[in-house]
């Protein structure tokens, strides 16, 4: 069991941090739910690393309390947490055979022999790493060295959460695929809690029931990768996931409209309502996969000078110019797309507004 | 397929040839040289072909200079290489003042000519004016006087041996420990390591690489061992601290004796070299399940 809790944690790597951006994590809530498979996502320097390395305990926060179970675990050491990480950069020991590898952990708590081996075959044959156990660890492939850290973390019986930052960066690609499909295998048969840091959306969305996104040491938004998609709560979630991201353009309210450069988008008009009594500066957002194209006029379309049509195999991106503004539009393979003028829809359903980076409900 | 045959390419490796020969080559010839004959005057010399060597190697000095010599650089490995292992492990880890301090103090015995670290010596072990003979002769009130009893001599010149040389073995180790990613260290945290295992199954095969150089460079400089000694004691008192080149300058320019001392050099060379290979070998595969 291992639900871990953060209540107001906040971390700086100063001594007397001055401002929030002295912060590398900014005072934050959360829950990670016992079996949940979580993934933490955003840019580099976005505090990934530290949220995870405050959960393990090899860093304390500044502020707030750790939870473990209920428990405040805040300073508890990392050896007596029951949560084993996996790092960036496979780390074996380099002397040991794969089997000793494994047997460290667990030898370092004075479990009894027959036991450790008892775990260590076990794990060592679900990784698929049962036949090279009496070999040196060091001469094995970057995967299988990477599958001896993980295993490090699953011989120990106690163990009820495991960390993983980007683990399979040093990972070929053929390999990254069968290793990310035997962690889900590992989630589903151990029934543990998986946060797993990346800066690599595909990866996180696939890996995840619940993605965390972290910009600038604040998490701007936790949801299912289809809310990220669908519904993104932050200007930056709209950016960075998606390929390309989501359009976002500077507006004004006008009725139940909104303007963008003299082009007047309509809205529901209950929704604009509450965007004008929306402090900050707003913007409109839309996802590319939302936007619609026309090649004619037709009703609710707004006339664009169509700048670019890129040809990507199985969709088109279509860069338009609205008034000074860039967007993108991405239309399906069969649709004709001629250079010049061209007209695009904005469904209200899936045009977003947000004020000061933060969505309008 | 194709391959051309000529030759001429062997003109290619011609200056790296002539470096080589006029590096090593050609000066260990004319040592070779005179080991073989017997030279009474620029123009009077015979072939003796190896009495030299057999003679040197039945002499009871340069049988006990040689046993004198190994247990000195025993002596200095058994010492250096864990005393500066455990200065890196206490060094300062964070760039810093701290660190940029500690490097600079640890560097600086190394940055001294040989014979100024002997002089330092001899001044620093002087009963009446030296601070450390003052110290053990006046205020321990032990009668200290290395030039005339042996153990003194040997005890101080292993003390000046290791104040010389220990920096350069923790700067190495300080350098192989600084290599270590944290990941290392943090998994360690994770696996519930002690401090020991952290020490044995990380930071020592970590270290590995830089440890052999750090035993090859140690063996090598301290059985070549010449200045500093031969400032401090002079070889004495008697032979006690006569090392193989004090030995071995004794004869070839105290008593000039270039046959003897040409077949002396040899053999001494032939000593180093042969130690380094088994030293290197050895460490090569020391950790890594090879059969050393």
């Amino acid at each position: 069991m291992a639900r871990i809790e953060f209540k107001g944690v906040a971390h700086s790597y100063l001594r007397s941090p001055k401002g929030l951006g002295d912060y590398a994590l900014q005072p934050m809530d959360m829950t990670f739910k016992d079996g949940g498979a979580y993934a933490l996502l955003g840019p580099s320097g976005s505090g990934k690393t530290t949220l995870l390395n405050i959960t393990s305990g090899l860093l304390f926060p500044s502020e707030g309390q750790v939870l473990l179970d209920g428990v405040d675990s805040t300073h508890l050491p990392t050896a007596q947490r029951n949560i084993a990480q996996v790092f960036q950069f496979p780390v074996i020991y380099d002397t040991m055979t794969v089997f000793d590898n494994f047997a460290f952990p667990l030898r370092n708590r004075k479990i009894k022999e027959p036991e450790v081996r008892r775990r260590v075959v076990q794990v060592a044959e679900m990784l698929g790493l049962g036949d090279v156990l009496n070999k040196r660890a060091r001469g094995l492939a970057a995967d299988a060295k990477q599958k001896i850290s993980l295993g490090r973390g699953l011989v120990r019986s106690d163990v009820a959460a495991i960390l993983f930052d980007e683990p399979l960066t040093v990972i070929d690609p053929h390999s990254k695929w069968s290793l990310r499909r035997q962690l889900k295998q590992i989630h589903h048969e151990f029934k543990l809690t998986l946060i797993y840091v990346t800066h690599d959306q595909a990866e996180a969305l696939t890996f995840a029931d619940q993605v965390v996104v972290l910009h600038e040491g604040r998490a701007v938004q936790v949801g299912s990768p289809t809310d990220l998609f669908e519904r993104p709560t932050h200007t930056f979630v709209g950016h960075f996931i998606g390929s390309p991201g989501m359009n976002i353009m500077p507006c004004e309210i006008d009725g139940s409209g909104a303007r963008i450069d003299g082009c007047l988008i309509a809205l529901d008009p209950d929704y604009a309502k509450r965007a004008a009594s929306a402090n900050g500066k707003l913007q409109l957002g839309i996802r590319p996969e939302f936007v619609r194209y026309r090649a004619s006029a037709a009703e609710g379309y707004l006339p664009a000078e169509i700048t670019l049509v890129e040809d990507l195999g199985n969709y088109k991106i279509v860069t338009a110019r609205l008034g000074g503004q860039l967007l993108k539009a991405k239309v399906s393979e069969d649709m004709r797309v001629a250079g010049g003028s061209g007209w695009l829809g904005f469904p209200s359903k899936w045009t977003r507004l947000y004020a000061d980076g933060d969505v309008v409900n | 397929m194709g391959k051309i045959f000529d030759n001429r390419a062997w003109f290619l490796v011609l200056p790296m040839a002539l470096l080589v020969a006029f590096n090593a080559l050609i000066p260990l010839m004319t040592v070779v040289n005179y080991s073989v004959q017997d030279v009474f005057d620029a123009t009077h010399r015979i072939f003796v072909g190896a009495d030299w060597y057999r003679e040197i190697l039945r002499s009871d000095r340069l049988q006990s200079a040689l046993l004198r010599q190994f247990v000195f650089s025993g002596l200095v490995l058994l010492i250096e290489i864990p005393l500066g292992v455990a200065i890196a492990l206490v060094m300062p880890r964070k760039s810093g003042w701290a660190t940029s301090l500690t490097l600079v103090l640890m560097a600086l015995p190394l940055l001294i000519p040989w014979n100024v670290i002997g002089t330092i010596w001899v001044i620093f072990l002087r009963p009446d004016i030296g601070l450390l003979g003052h110290f053990i002769d006046h205020t321990l009130g032990i009668r200290f006087d290395y030039p005339t009893v042996p153990l003194e001599a040997w005890v101080s010149v292993m003390l000046m041996e290791v104040w010389h040389w220990t920096p350069l073995v923790a700067l190495l180790a300080y350098a192989g420990l600084r290599a270590i990613p944290d990941a290392y260290y943090q998994a360690a945290r994770i696996d519930g390591a002690s401090a020991w295992a952290v020490f044995r199954y990380i930071q020592l095969p970590k270290m590995r690489g830089v440890l052999t150089i750090a035993i090859l460079l140690r063996f090598v400089f301290s059985f070549l061992i010449y200045t500093e000694p031969f400032v401090l004691t002079g070889g004495g008192p008697g032979d006690s601290t006569t090392f193989l080149s004090i030995y071995l300058v004794k004869i070839a320019v105290g008593e000039f004796d270039v046959g003897r001392a040409g077949a002396f050099s040899i053999i001494y060379f032939l000593i180093v070299l042969a130690f380094s290979y088994v030293f290197y070998q050895v460490l090569q595969r020391v950790g890594t399940g090879e059969k050393a």
